[in-house]
């Protein structure tokens, strides 16, 4: 199976390298991993290589998880990369949003390498 | 972090310590991979010199916050990350994950305030030297955890 290129998108930088380390304890095969703390930082990082997933926080500075998707759904080559959200949102109602404007699904934190897995791994392709 | 809609105010009840307790508990196992038992000496008073905290409001307007210390944070945060070695920088960002997804947890653990409560960005402040003057402050709700042998002091309180 060939490797993925993952962008995680979190303005904290733990919350980065916790999500890349339940993405590899999920037993999924991940390869480069691309982070970026924004949502301008991410659209940046999109241009510069699509990746094959993106992991993206909803709540960040500058440039929120929303109108991350809005500005990505513009981008020539996107519109196949899954995007799920990990967000400490309670709230059905972003998330609904979130799910309207592309995203493919959600994770709520805390969450477990287990839920990483379920949420994940049907989107590019399963778990070797 | 404004509500532009008028919302109806969540009363809180005596249970919710349960409840904190549990949001609290509930993170510090699913994200440090740990059990973090209720702190022997309840009565203590929170100390350590790592404080996070979190604004909600909405339907519940307030304030949570987790201290504890650094030994501690820095235990947290090898722990979350798979790391051996802990930056100045990832100490007040493991705080600062923590205390937003004790807030996230608590406050989706209620219908009513799951869609109707918002969470600021969290601020981490460092040092033990202080005191916090929330204003207009209601009922207090503190829990203390035990965690690698030393307090964890999570404690919400809600504004009037």
């Amino acid at each position: 199976m060939k490797k993925l290129k993952v962008l995680i998108v979190d303005d904290s930088a733990v919350m980065r390298k916790i999500v890349e380390r339940s993405l590899r304890q999920a037993g999924l095969e991940i390869g480069e991993v691309v982070e970026a703390g924004n949502g301008i930082e991410a659209l940046a990082a999109v241009n510069g290589g699509m990746p094959d997933l993106i992991l993206s926080d909803i709540n960040m500075p500058a440039m929120d998880g929303l109108e991350f998707l809005k500005q990505l759904s513009l981008v020539e080559g996107a519109k196949g990369v899954p995007v799920v959200m990990v967000t400490t949102e309670g709230s059905e109602a972003r998330v609904v949003e979130a799910l309207s404007m592309g995203a493919k699904g959600y994770i709520r934190k805390p969450f477990t390498p287990e839920q990483v897995k379920e949420r994940v791994a049907p989107l590019v392709g399963g778990v070797e | 972090m404004n509500s532009s809609t008028t919302q109806t105010q969540v009363r809180p009840d005596a249970s919710w310590k349960v409840v904190l307790e549990c949001a609290a508990t509930e993170v510090f196992e699913i994200m440090a991979g740990g059990k973090a038992e209720p702190w022997s000496s309840p009565e203590d008073a929170p100390k350590g010199e790592l404080t996070a905290m979190v604004g909600l409001a909405g339907a519940l307007c307030g304030i949570l916050t987790v201290r504890c210390t650094r030994k501690v944070a820095e235990d947290l945060a090898m722990r979350m990350t798979g790391g051996t070695t802990v930056t100045n920088g990832m100490l007040g960002d493991t705080m600062g994950e923590i205390c937003n997804m004790v807030a996230g947890n608590f406050k989706g653990k209620f219908t009513n305030l799951a869609d109707h409560c918002m969470l600021s960005v969290p601020t981490v402040i460092s040092g033990e030297d202080y005191v916090m003057y929330p204003v207009d402050a209601g009922e207090s709700f503190l829990v203390g955890l035990k965690w690698a042998s030393s307090p964890v002091w999570v404690c919400l309180t809600v504004h009037e």
